[in-house]
């Protein structure tokens, strides 16, 4: 039987649960004998902790205890890093919880375990905690001057400045007959996951045991943190992943709170559960984005770009959280985006400042760094007299130079290719979609009170990190299989995509597939989760090897009972079939289990362009999206739909990014934005025109599926479109934004001062 | 204190203190745990209930407020057997990803589809303006409320 259930739009299995209201959250879960935790967190962005007095509140009816630092032999220990874990960064590490000083607001000081939340709370209220203030560092350029320090003994507050290099971009800007120079800023923003994180732990004291629910992302790392941090050997903790409510780069991160609870649940010999309130998640959650970039351009008269220099600094935060220094990282290496650029010379500063620390939050680094690119693109085109769309084909990495080399990143990874594609075809194809030929009058036009723009721009999207994933399948009683991955869920659709993976790979009808089951630490040896773009790619070719796997041990089994070489054995779709007339079914062959893996350490590229037309009401500065379209390439699709689905999903959170969300603080480091009703998210009726197409015209000759990581797309060009579209919709104001969000007061003011 | 309401059908009587919100109640005590918590400040919509028909945030009452009322929660508006349209057309248009705002969403789309099954694709997505979505980007959700307009309508329209 030869499937064809990859490439097709299948209805998704999850959603049989979800639409009910039978999904099972980790807030869901409550074990007999439960307690809650509640956390106190810093109200200081900076200061010294003189005293943590917590008498009063562990005399409270229904309160069992009140852990503090002091409570933890040796001191609180730190969480290392996950991505990058370059020593320079140690120095910056985040304690479980707060010791001799706190550096944000939001940083756990205390938890309390009580019977209740409502308890809990009340208990936090009586707990006295005296902190002799120190002046915030506010922002990248105070933290850069380093008159005031975080951590005064490390002597700095920059924790590491990556460099991005290819050419000779000095000689090159020597040599150039055109140059520009330019500032830009990007906001601060988080992944905003609907379900607040969460975190169950259970200790058996008889056996030794932890059992953590509310497992996310990178469950198989996340045990290794914190076997190390309890002093428990890894395989005598069992992390399980429920249903999770979205993951965007921040949920499933190794946060304080995953060490806090299990700490607490062994200290109490009672299993401690901690929901995260929506405020603490807006000041405890992984902050990202918001960083500045001082960049040069250099070309020739007739458009080619020659080279790139420049020096981005990020805002990091108070520490260097699990993957704090990928963001950094990638606004240095993908500033040139799909665009060829012989001579690079990018630099990118981590500044410690007293801010809820940064982790990855969707397209890290890339969607800032392709706002800054897309945006000097549009202001060199101007200057040039060149047509922006011209500009940008003359540049595009052309598909001859594929596999095509990235610009070396120093310390710490060596170079990158990018595997496929060709961007001149994305681009055409959503010119078209878009009808840019049409529209192009609209440019600068003022209709009915309101100015149009447009813009283009194409991007690439790193995915499938390495180095391995796992999968393992097994023949169940009834002779249905069993698929088992090391991916982790977040809302993409596993369940759906490896259950079509595996009906092709075994030749079976896809309801022989009876469950994925992921994430959790028991079903697979090892596994490496979800992130970077990674679990269809990895997974779902460790699946095919899985399958190879499990077919030669049914043959292996099955040629000792027929009693005849493997060789003679026959699959079919229901019958394990020998020679001559002997044949068994596969329920006969239960409890067969075969895994899987694939490993590789190269990297896909998917590809695409954007395209937006808005309007504006210079009045009032506030941006209509009229049309947009994105043409996404991604090798070979699993699913279309569920692919559909994750462009238009990250696009909308993008538009949020360059038009809404923006994380804010005041002087004293006190975050102003604590609710959503102050941190704003786009909402049904703010977006509805977009258009998403996804092809498969490239797919990646670095792994047998010949998928790409595709999770990203949407959310990549977003800020830079919308931006050049705001410009060129404002152009008679000379109207050109250097920072996001573009909120209507900060557009209000720009073509007030123009 | 005791408060007494129906659910799903049910009546039910339960022990609350008097700052319990009606979610927790549900949540916690009734084990209903289809109805989210995704804020408790009113703004996401993922804990919306039928209050006596009408879509509310539970987050957003005291579980003693409900005493005498008629609710109806996601667990009220499954069954064993099949999807309703309504769910069968959120699958359909793949109007869910990672599942959490979804039985909020499909409680505020049922409130309203129940009152106004010949609604138009702006007024689904005013009223949708309130359930926060951070996933789907909303246009395949306002596709599948639009998609089961007619399974709403009285029987005669529907041949």
């Amino acid at each position: 039987m030869r499937n064809s259930f990859v490439g097709s739009p299948v209805e998704r299995r999850e959603d049989l649960r979800f639409v009910r209201g039978r999904g099972q959250f980790v807030d869901d879960l409550s074990p007999d004998g439960l307690l809650h935790a509640v956390i106190l967190r810093s109200s200081a962005a900076h200061g010294r902790i003189r005293s943590i007095d917590a008498a009063a509140a562990f005399k409270m009816e229904g309160v069992h205890a009140v852990i503090t630092a002091g409570d933890m032999p040796g001191g609180p220990p730190k969480i290392a890093m996950r991505l990058q874990p370059l020593p320079e960064f140690k120095r910056f590490e985040q304690s479980v919880i707060a010791d001799t000083k706190v550096r944000y607001v939001g940083e756990p000081v205390a938890v309390v375990l009580a019977e209740s939340v409502a308890l809990g709370e009340d208990a936090l209220e009586r707990i006295v905690v005296d902190i002799e203030a120190l002046p915030a560092i506010g922002d990248c350029e105070t933290s850069a001057q380093g008159d005031r320090l975080l951590f005064p003994e490390q002597g700095t507050n920059c924790a590491m400045t990556f460099t991005a290099e290819c050419g000779d971009a000095d000689a090159a800007f020597k040599a150039a007959a055109y140059t520009r120079r330019e500032k830009f800023r990007t906001g601060r923003h988080y992944g905003l996951t609907m379900e607040p994180r969460g975190v169950m732990a259970e200790w058996d004291a008889a056996t030794g045991r932890l059992t953590v629910s509310g497992a996310a992302k990178v469950p198989f790392f996340n045990r290794r943190i914190l076997a190390k941090l309890m002093g428990l050997p890894e395989d005598a903790i069992a992390m399980v992943e429920n249903d999770v409510g979205g993951g965007f780069g921040a949920r499933g991160e190794f946060y304080p709170e995953d060490f806090l609870i299990p700490f607490a649940a062994r200290h109490v010999g009672r299993p401690v559960k901690w929901i995260e309130d929506r405020c603490e998640n807006l000041m405890a959650m992984n902050h990202a984005r918001q960083a500045n970039v001082d960049v040069e351009i250099a070309c020739t008269r007739d458009g080619i770009i020659l080279a790139l220099r420049g020096h981005a600094h990020v805002d990091m935060g108070a520490y260097m959280r699990t993957n704090g220094a990928v963001a950094a990282r990638n606004i240095a290496q993908f500033m040139a985006g799909p665009y060829r650029i012989a001579n690079i010379k990018l630099q990118s500063s981590l500044c410690m400042t007293n801010k809820t620390p940064v982790g990855t939050y969707r397209g890290p680094g890339r969607f800032e760094t392709d706002f800054f690119r897309e945006r000097l693109l549009d202001l060199v085109a101007k200057d040039l007299g060149i047509d922006r769309v011209e500009f940008r084909r003359r540049n595009l990495i052309p598909a001859s130079a594929m596999p095509y080399r990235l610009p070396t990143i120093t310390p710490f990874e060596s170079s990158d290719e990018i595997d496929s594609g060709d961007y001149r075809v994305t681009l055409d194809r959503c010119l078209e979609e878009f009808g840019w030929a049409d529209k192009a009058k609209l440019q600068g036009k003022l209709i009915d009170g309101r100015y149009h723009g447009l813009a283009v721009g194409c991007f690439i999207e790193g995915g499938a990190a390495g180095p391995k994933e796992t999968a393992r399948l097994e023949i169940n009683p009834d002779g249905s299989v069993a698929v088992f991955v090391g991916s982790s869920a977040v809302g993409q659709g596993v369940e759906t995509v490896f259950a079509q993976i595996a009906a092709d790979a075994l030749e079976i009808p896809m309801e022989r597939i009876s469950g994925v089951h992921h994430g959790s630490t028991a079903y697979v040896s090892d596994g490496y989760g979800a992130y970077h773009s990674r679990s269809v790619v990895m997974g779902g070719s460790a699946l095919l090897d899985a399958t190879k796997n499990l077919h030669n041990l049914i043959c292996a089994t099955a040629s000792k009972r027929f009693g005849c070489a493997p060789s003679e054995i026959k699959i079919s779709e229901d019958r394990i079939i020998g020679p001559g007339e002997i044949s068994a079914t596969f329920a006969e062959f239960a409890g067969l289990t075969a895994e899987g893996a694939f490993l590789n350490k190269k990297h896909t590229y998917t590809c695409g362009t954007h395209a937006a037309h808005v309007t504006v009401d210079a009045r009032i500065g506030q941006v209509e999206i009229v049309d947009y379209v994105t043409v996404v390439d991604c090798g070979r699709i699993i699913n279309p739909m569920t692919m559909r689905g994750q462009v238009i999903g990250s696009l909308v959170q993008g538009l949020g990014g360059a038009l809404l969300e923006d994380l804010q603080y005041d002087d004293d480091g006190q975050l102003l934005t604590g609710s959503l009703a102050d941190y704003l998210v786009p909402t049904a009726s703010d977006f509805p025109k977009l258009r998403a197409i996804v092809t498969d015209m490239f797919p990646s000759p670095i792994n047998p599926l010949g998928a790409k990581g595709a999770g990203e797309g949407g959310i990549i060009s977003a800020g830079g479109i919308v931006a050049n579209a705001v410009a060129n919709a404002l152009s008679t104001f000379g109207v050109e934004p250097r920072e996001l969000p573009l909120t209507p007061q900060r557009i209000w003011k720009m073509v007030e001062a123009g | 204190m005791p408060v007494n309401f129906e659910v799903n059908g049910k009546p039910v009587t339960v022990e609350v203190e008097p700052r319990m919100t009606l979610v927790d109640c549900l949540r916690h005590k009734l084990r209903l745990t289809g109805t989210h918590v995704g804020c408790e400040h009113g703004v996401c919509g993922a804990c919306t209930i039928l209050l006596d028909g009408e879509a509310v945030r539970a987050c957003l009452i005291l579980a003693v407020q409900a005493e005498g009322t008629k609710i109806v929660t996601i667990e009220g508006l499954s069954n064993d057997e099949a999807l309703t349209p309504l769910q069968a057309s959120f699958r359909r248009h793949h109007a869910v990803q990672c599942g959490f705002c979804t039985p909020g969403m499909i409680t505020t789309a049922h409130a309203l589809l129940t009152a106004e099954p010949d609604c138009d694709a702006d007024r689904v997505r005013d009223v949708l303006s309130g359930n926060i979505c951070r996933c789907t980007g909303y246009i395949s959700i306002v596709e599948a409320v639009l998609d089961a307009r007619s399974a709403y309508r009285a029987p005669k329209s529907q041949s």
